[in-house]
């Protein structure tokens, strides 16, 4: 055994560059497979963290979309939600933890000669509950600050740090629309949504200043939607339903007529995107899949063609008094070698790739030891499958012919 | 004592319609510590011979006995193993590895017959001590005459301790001289004892022998055995 591995390494080294050649399309194979896995596995984290952080029990509810002549228009177009239905769920559903109807908008906020352009949200003080927000440094605005339209502002930590740089915003004022704003809290950070989205980059302020300050918004009370959190997890769908069933009540809306708005349950949405996440990973995977299977008929060709080139050394080592089963283990182990070595260059390089992919896309990545296994016994896999047919084709030479061959 | 006996051997080979009898019922045996020399021109059926001494291809009639064992009619695998313990093989065109050194080429055939890595070395120095190359052994073929490469190949085949060493057109691609010189290696290892068999077409390398058999369409056309050897044609 060990003599055939050193015959093995021997042949492999004395061809060096065909060697290496022949490895690649393993290496980029695994390497591949390895980074690609690790990008999958680094996306279903950050949901994972996501749903921790903001909280599955969210439900969103947004105004219909409306129709005009017959054509539809998409959901959120019409304006048929309003601040008093906000009010009438938090009045009247049991199963909701807090309701924050919200105005928002994209506005240039202003502070000294630097502006930032980011989306100014005006709600209740209740979304902070609801968002799972907590402030880094100063306070929320109030009910009262709601109600009488103060004009006041908690800003995101990356407005925060590219407005202000080193100093503490609570207390300077800002200008959104041209409208002077004291800030009053800056919120901890949360970081990327999974599909990419800056959490930090928002504003909020109380809702009545947003309407009657801010946006001047053509009609008073109406909402663009209302984000409700259920008191847990659990009650998640009779939270939906109650939500669905009072908007219905309130406008008027008979049996078996559409609803003129739409719910959304952040669980469906956490789901939709984990689903998309895993079908990309998938994917990829098979991309890769297909690289390492090319990578392996590349080792055959390769076994092919050495096996016509050392023909004579066959039948010398046939001669000499070597079964077929030798001659097969000898170009077997070549094969794998090539694959093996192959393999665990590519798992190394698609550590670093995940790392690089890490560093300078800032996508989280988790090499799993899992994949590493899987990308390893695939390789091997590779080199036994791709280089049977040739090993075999060599332990069938005649030696007579064999050794005559020039 | 009887080293090898073939009787009533018939190697037939067809290409289409046409069926050349390569080898039509030939019978001989070759006597421990005999050296024998086969010769024939191209056709003759001596190479048809040669392989089928060898072990490497089997005749389609007769039996053929050697050491005692009959291996007309054997597995390849099982040819394998003869080869391996039975005969030596020295090629025309050498046959060595030429990635690998003197004495790997030498060690090969032990490596088959599986043979401990110490022993082998030990071995494979002792054979190539004997033909005279002790201070080239980490040497590459091509790094040495062909005269050397032959006794590299002698080496190898005297390694094993097989009681037979089969020689085909051993002087072929050598000059005079060293032809010469690798005649007198035979008759040297003969003179110990080993029993050959070597095939050639120049009487001059068959004069060392001391018997001839000639080949003729596949059929032996005189036996005849020299009193004394020649040493010095």
């Amino acid at each position: 055994m060990f003599e055939t591995l050193r015959t093995a390494v021997r042949s492999l080294l004395s061809n060096k560059i065909r060697s290496a050649l022949t490895m690649l399309g393993i290496i980029i194979g695994v390497g591949a497979v390895i980074t690609m896995v690790a990008i999958g596995a680094g996306a279903s984290k950050n949901i994972a963290q996501y749903i921790s952080g903001v909280g599955s029990n969210i439900l969103i509810v947004m105004p219909g979309a409306s129709s005009a002549g017959g054509v539809r228009q998409q959901i959120g177009s019409s304006s048929t939600l309003t601040v008093e239905d906000a009010d009438a769920l938090k009045r009247e559903a049991f199963d909701l933890r807090g309701v924050a109807p919200e105005v928002y908008s994209r506005a240039q906020i202003i502070y000294g000669n630097l502006n930032w352009s980011t989306t100014v949200t005006g709600s209740t003080s209740d979304i902070f509950d609801i968002r799972e927000w907590t402030v880094a440094a100063g306070r929320f605005f109030l009910d009262g600050e709601n109600k009488s339209g103060a004009k006041v502002a908690v800003i995101g930590d990356t407005l925060a740090r590219n407005l202000f740089g080193g100093e503490d915003p609570v207390g300077k004022t800002v200008r959104i629309r041209n409208v002077p704003v004291e800030v009053i809290g800056v919120l901890a950070p949360k970081g990327q949504t999974p599909w990419g989205q800056d959490q930090d980059d928002t504003v909020f302020v109380p809702f009545r200043t947003a309407q009657n300050r801010l946006f001047r918004r053509g009609i008073a009370n109406s909402v663009q939607r209302i984000t409700v959190a259920a008191v847990d997890n659990a009650s998640v769908e009779a939270a939906e339903r109650e939500v669905k069933s009072i908007l219905r009540q309130r406008h008027r809306i008979g049996d078996g007529r559409e609803d003129d708005f739409d719910v959304r349950n952040m669980a469906q949405m956490l789901d939709a995107a984990r689903q998309s996440s895993r079908v990309m990973s998938l994917l990829l995977g098979a991309v890769a899949s297909v690289s390492l299977l090319v990578g392996g008929i590349g080792i055959m060709n390769i076994m092919l063609v050495s096996v016509t080139e050392r023909t004579r050394e066959i039948g010398i080592r046939m001669a000499i008094g070597a079964r077929s089963s030798k001659i097969r283990t000898q170009f077997l182990m070549e094969a794998l070698l090539l694959s093996i070595a192959g393999g665990i260059i590519g798992i190394l390089l698609g550590i670093l790739a995940s790392h690089t992919v890490t560093g300078a896309l800032g996508w989280a990545t988790e090499v799993s030891s899992g994949s590493v296994v899987l990308a390893f016994g695939f390789s091997v896999f590779v080199g036994i499958f791709f280089g049977f047919y040739p090993a075999w084709k060599a332990s069938l030479l005649n030696p007579i012919e064999a050794l005559r061959y020039e | 004592m009887n080293l090898l006996s073939v009787r009533d051997i018939v190697k037939i080979y067809r290409t289409g319609d046409v069926e050349l009898r390569a080898l039509d019922g030939v019978s001989f045996s070759v006597d421990q510590g005999e050296f024998v020399s086969i010769m024939g021109h191209s056709g003759s059926g001596k190479s048809t011979m040669m392989n089928i001494l060898g072990c490497l291809d089997t005749p389609d009639e007769g039996s053929y006995v050697l050491d005692g064992k009959e291996v007309a009619a054997l597995s390849r695998d099982e040819l394998a193993d003869i080869r391996n313990a039975k005969i030596g093989f020295v090629f025309q065109g050498f046959n060595l590895l030429p990635r690998a050194t003197a004495l790997e080429n030498v060690e090969l055939p032990l490596i088959y017959a599986n043979v401990p890595s110490r022993e082998r070395r030990r071995r494979s120095k002792e054979a190539l001590d004997r033909v005279g190359l002790a201070d080239r052994m980490e040497h590459r073929p091509n790094q040495m005459s062909g005269g050397q490469q032959q006794r590299v190949a002698i080496a190898r085949a005297l390694v094993g301790g097989t009681p037979l060493i089969l020689a085909d057109e051993p002087t072929g691609n050598l000059d005079s001289k060293t032809s010469e010189e690798i005649m007198a290696l035979f008759v040297a290892l003969n003179d110990e004892g080993k029993t050959i068999v070597l095939v050639t077409h120049e009487p001059d390398v068959a004069a060392y022998s001391g018997r001839t058999l000639m080949f003729r369409d596949g059929r032996i056309l005189s036996d005849e055995r020299r009193a004394g050897r020649v040493r010095n044609p």
